[in-house]
């Protein structure tokens, strides 16, 4: 493939005319229209959310040192779980990947120029920012408690904080996912590359598109909920109030529908970037390309058939039990699919240690330990004693922080040199990949035991004999707290300090290693013709450079 | 930067050509409307739970609306739709008056749909306290189902205020239509917001022949006469 | 390194795990059932996850890079493989499938002799009622190895009722009544928590449950209360609000007669036909619209707001003990 005519290694970082230094000024980055530089809009936007949910996180478990609350009024933590869960899933999970590498990468994998309507792009951006000042808005004017699932009637009759605020925030912000879900279906559909036909795409591409469908399909759902939720605390009509003749468990119905596929929008881009880091860093085919890909699609259909697993023990029909039980076991298999194919790509490769690699095998890992505990919870028996519990809250982190934060992390590694023409410090990066892991496994494992002795969430306070493992956690969101401020120093620092880094520093195949880095607006100057499988790095050689 | 020769007026450079940019487009228009169908769906989920639960109460609330001006807005909007196959008809053969002069037609039977609703419908339900949250009367002759009859009017006036909006969305991209084909925008080689628009517009009427029946017709009605 | 440290700590864990302490006290008949489940699933996550990590580990050191222009072969397609991780996987899931629903078809279906107990939560505290009258506040006394029923019902938002050590767990409903079951088998004094999200004091809505020896028991019931049973207060409850009036024992009146008539099957006006347990009748008393029968002229009023939800459950014992008076009078 096509190098770059000049030795980058030697001229000063960024000094070709490139996306970030096209043009200059505050306007000609709140009205572009190039997908790279909305991605780094929502970059800011998503990292922003991250810590303000993420300091909502420390202050939770620092009260719960204490099994009286070490910290806060019980009042209060009830609105520090509540506005942690609503802007890490909403503001920051569901955006995290789609949004900024989806948007920066998807054109480029393609060999497209950019995404089908990068007007609605930028459109997407300013109603996620809009949707996330009303929700900063509900914080800021005393917060909301309703827990982030918005339960019924609590949330519509009950509840006495900014219930609605927060509920508008929500239901706009979803706008902004159904629009870049649309570009990225268009898109990959119609602006392929010649030559780049289905089964040559990265498997990158497979995710954002399953993941797509799910926005696509999922978050108007949420939407019209949540307007009924408001509407109800507005005019107390009766939709969800037993007391005038409406259904609570209709809620959880609207609320699930969504919010279970949700959780593959959170976890199917993730697998995604393990698909590029895991074929980089073995410097091979990813074995058994057709079955990934193929899994990506049915874990985004079979999601939406799975709601009911969070309602088992609301008094539902022992026989629709039954039937969520056992799509919530077919679902897991595409995933356990991934991680056995996966495994095999490092088979006979040349593996290397970077910090992305770090990363993604943390995932594997984690995600292989949360994947599992969800079978806990697809079993109906069991589910009975640990719905409720820290058991629930400890398997999605391991899915969420330790599954898609971490991929997150291992792409925003990957493909750092490409977005901002600059290298990071590889020690500190490793130094921070493990700081994390331990930090989290600290954190969340003890959870599952504090779920299965018993302990319910939401707590605000927990009798005595929970406190040892309840400490051990808290010593483990400290770490993990610190090892997430790490990256962010050292990758600010490299923006400036950061060495100048070539078109393909990790010598990884796709399209977009093929341009300067960072690469110019346009993306490439001429549109490439592809003529290989996706990864085949057997075939060709790739330098790292 | 590759030499291109010019494009015809409407091209978008991350485009190769029109044809990508025409099927981009369609394909774009086609997939907003299922989130508009996944976004409907979940209203009339719950319309038809609380039908189901509250039958008497839902029969109540059906026969106090107007079912002649619902069906007076039906036949508005089927026309409407007409006219504006029309319009992008009018388009792929050139001719541009009568591309003008059927958007506009299309914009009239609109307003037209929207003015019946707000003022026949709207207006003297409101006059009659049937609005949930406006104070709203339960009639003693309801008897022991009255309780549930606000529930009726909820979803009815939260589907057709849904639906309204819409439809003003759609008046709003007709009106752009209008002048950029007054401007002589559109031509047979492109046309494709009219297109683009035009399906928009008749998933808005298809949504409202949805409505119609579920809403106005339950439990049986003849215009004219009594149930 | 990574993998090591994650499975020597999944180790440990897992050890651990068989310490008393980190393993809740199982109480009940089903304890020990699903605790069994627990750990077999505790086992496949630990065996997969020590598996993956271990071959990721054993790939990592034995294909680690030795130089930067190394080209490992392609090493294709393998559906066999492929078929063999889909496959068992699916086996096992299925496995696990039947014997978790077999497992929860059990502990959701209480045996017909069960000791009936009621249950009504509300922001933040249970209010517990014995059909003998006994009342108790965040205090649950059950006998040992006898079944006992629990029909609950909240006041205002969703709460849910959890008894870690007997494995239960049920939410509370507003405007309904769901319920569970469970059989003590050791005396002691366990945990009542709620479990789920309910406001402000939801952590303190926690109770104790007693579970004592069968005389034990009687002798609490015996001495605990001067007040009337369940079934005297409905009696009460059904005269003062006129309720006689309409339902005339013989028949006669508008309203059908209640004698005999919980555990029937009856038709409502839509057709349907309805089984008359606890749900229908509180429904007859707040939304008597909804279960109109076909027989009878659709005249009841609703009395909601005029009871609280445990009124209703003294109403709803009321009518089912004249299903008993029925049977003990044709004995006679």
């Amino acid at each position: 493939m096509s190098t770059a005519t000049i030795d980058v290694h030697e001229a000063p970082a960024g000094s070709h005319v490139n996306y970030l230094n096209a043009k200059y000024g505050v306007k000609s980055w709140l009205l572009t229209t190039d997908h790279k530089r909305i991605a780094l809009l929502y970059l800011v936007s998503i990292t922003l959310m991250f810590f303000v949910g993420g300091f909502f996180a420390v202050l939770m478990r620092l009260h719960l040192i204490e099994p009286q609350g070490a910290l806060v009024q019980p009042e209060t933590y009830n609105k520090l779980f509540t506005m942690h869960g609503v802007i890490m899933v909403f503001f920051f999970l569901v955006p995290s990947i789609p949004a900024t590498l989806g948007n920066f990468l998807v054109p480029m994998m393609i060999g497209a120029r950019d995404l089908a309507f990068p007007r609605l792009n930028l459109l997407s951006w300013y109603i996620y920012v809009i949707g996330a000042c009303f929700t900063l808005y509900a914080v800021i004017s005393g917060g909301v408690d309703t827990g982030w699932t918005f339960y019924t009637p609590y949330s519509s009759s009950f509840s006495h904080t900014s219930v609605i605020p927060t509920a508008l925030g929500v239901f706009i912000t979803g706008f902004s996912s159904i629009l870049t879900g649309l570009n990225f279906v268009v898109t990959i559909h119609k602006m392929r590359a010649p030559g780049l036909t289905w089964f040559r795409l990265p498997l990158f591409i497979w995710a954002i598109y399953a993941t797509s469908i799910i926005f696509i399909l999922g978050t108007p759902v949420i939407a019209i909920t949540l307007f009924l939720l408001g509407l109800e605390r507005l005019l107390h009509i009766g939709i969800f109030d037993p007391a005038i003749g409406g259904d609570p468990i209709l809620f959880q119905h609207l609320f699930w529908f969504y919010s279970h596929p949700a959780v593959y929008i959170m976890i199917l881009p993730g697998m995604g970037v393990m698909s590029e880091l895991v074929t980089c860093f073995s410097r091979k085919k990813i074995f058994g390309y057709s079955f990934v890909a193929f899994s990506s699609l049915s874990i985004a259909i079979i999601s939406f058939l799975v709601w009911g697993h969070h309602m088992f023990v609301t008094g539902q029909s022992i026989y629709a039990g039954l039937i969520f039980s056992v799509l919530s076991f077919m679902v897991a298999i595409p995933s356990a699919v991934k991680v056995f194919n996966w495994t095999a790509t490092l088979y006979k490769g040349s593996i290397s240690y970077d910090a992305p690699m770090l990363y993604a095998l943390g995932f594997i890992g984690l995600f292989t330990m949360g994947g599992l505990t969800g079978l806990f919870l697809a079993s109906l028996a069991t589910d009975v004693h640990l719905n409720g519990t820290y058991f629930i809250v400890a398997h999605f982190h391991y899915i969420m922080v330790g599954g898609a934060v971490m991929a997150y992390l291992g792409g925003i590694h990957f493909w750092w040199p490409k977005i901002t023409g600059r290298l990071y410090p590889d020690g500190w990066a490793r130094f921070a990949a493990l700081v994390i892991f331990v930090g989290f496994n600290l954190t969340f494992f003890p959870q599952f035991m504090l779920g299965y002795l018993g302990m319910p969430r939401r707590f605000a306070v927990y009798p005595a004999e929970f406190q040892v493992l309840n400490v051990m956690s808290s010593a483990g969101a400290s770490i993990l707290g610190i090892g997430y401020l790490i990256p962010l120093i050292y990758l600010t620092w490299s923006m400036r300090y950061g060495p100048a880094a070539g078109p393909n520093p990790w010598g990884a195949k796709g399209l977009e290693w093929t341009t300067p880095s960072p690469p110019p607006t346009e993306n490439f100057e001429e549109i490439p013709v592809v003529t290989e499988d996706a990864y085949d790095y057997a075939h060709s050689t790739v330098t790292r450079g | 930067m590759t030499v291109h020769s010019a494009h015809p007026p409407g091209f978008a450079h991350q485009f190769e050509d029109m044809q990508q940019q025409r099927e981009a487009g369609s394909l774009g228009m086609w997939v907003f409307l299922l989130t508009e169908i996944m976004f409907f769906g979940g209203l009339f989920a719950g319309y038809i739970i609380y039908r189901a639960l509250y039958l008497p109460a839902f029969e109540i609330g059906s026969h106090l609306l107007e079912v002649q001006f619902g069906a007076l807005n039906t036949a508005v909007l089927i026309l409407s739709s007409l006219t504006m196959a029309l319009a992008i008809h009018s388009a792929q053969v050139g001719k541009r008056r009568a591309q003008v002069w059927f958007l506009i037609t299309t914009m009239i039977l609109g307003a037209a749909f929207l003015a019946i609703k707000f003022t026949f419908e709207w207006h003297h339900d409101y006059v009659e306290h049937l609005v949930p949250g406006f104070g709203f009367i339960i009639r003693p002759e309801w008897g022991a189902a009255g309780q549930h009859v606000p529930m009726f009017f909820c979803f009815y006036f939260f589907m057709t205020g849904l639906h309204a909006i819409h439809m003003i969305i759609g008046i709003g991209l007709l009106t752009v239509l209008t002048v950029m084909a007054h401007r002589g925008r559109f031509a047979p080689e492109y046309y494709a917001p009219l297109e683009v628009s035009g399906l928009y517009w008749h998933f808005v009427d298809i949504i409202w022949i949805f409505l119609f029946p579920l809403l106005y017709l339950i439990g049986g009605r003849y215009i004219g006469g009594g149930h | 390194m990574i993998g090591s440290l994650q499975f020597g700590w999944n180790f440990l864990c897992f050890a651990a795990m068989q310490a008393p302490q980190l393993r809740p006290e199982a109480a009940s008949s089903i304890a020990e059932g699903v605790d069994h489940l627990y750990f077999a699933l505790t086992f496949i996550t630990l065996f997969f996850t020590f598996v993956i990590f271990s071959t990721i580990l054993f790939f990592m050191v034995k294909y680690r890079r030795r130089a930067e222009n190394e080209r490992p072969p392609d090493t294709g397609e393998h559906l066999g493989l492929e078929l063999a991780w889909t496959i068992i996987p699916t086996l096992i899931c299925a496995g696990l499938f039947v014997w978790a629903s077999s497992l929860y078809f059990e502990n959701s279906r209480p045996p017909s002799a069960s000791t009936e107990i009621f249950v009504i939560g509300k922001q933040w505290m249970w209010h517990i009622q014995h059909p003998e009258g006994v009342r108790e506040i965040n205090e649950l006394h059950v006998p040992l190895g006898v079944p006992v029923k629990l029909t609950m019902t909240s006041e205002d938002v969703i709460h849910d009722f959890y008894i870690p050590a007997f494995r239960v767990k049920k939410d509370v409903l507003p405007g309904r009544y769901t319920s569970l079951w469970f059989q003590a088998t050791k005396i002691g004094t366990y945990h009542l928590f709620c479990a789920q999200y309910c406001g402000a004091d939801h952590a303190e809505m926690l109770g104790w449950v007693y579970v004592m020896s069968p005389a034990d028991y009687e002798a609490w019931l015996a001495g605990g209360s001067t007040s009337q049973s369940m079934q005297q207060a409905g009696e009460a409850i059904f005269n003062k609000l006129g309720c006689a009036s309409c339902h005339l024992s013989d028949g006669t009146g508008r309203g059908p007669s209640l004698v005999g008539i919980y555990g029937k099957q009856e038709t409502l006006k839509s057709g349907d036909k309805r089984l008359v347990d606890e749900a229908f009748i509180r429904q007859a008393i707040v939304n008597p619209n909804s279960v109109a029968l076909q027989k009878y002229p659709a005249i009841m009023p609703t009395f909601q707001g005029q009871v609280n939800e445990e009124q209703v459950l003294q109403l709803v014992a009321y009518v089912k003990s004249l299903a008993s008076e029925e049977r003990k009078t044709d004995a006679k």
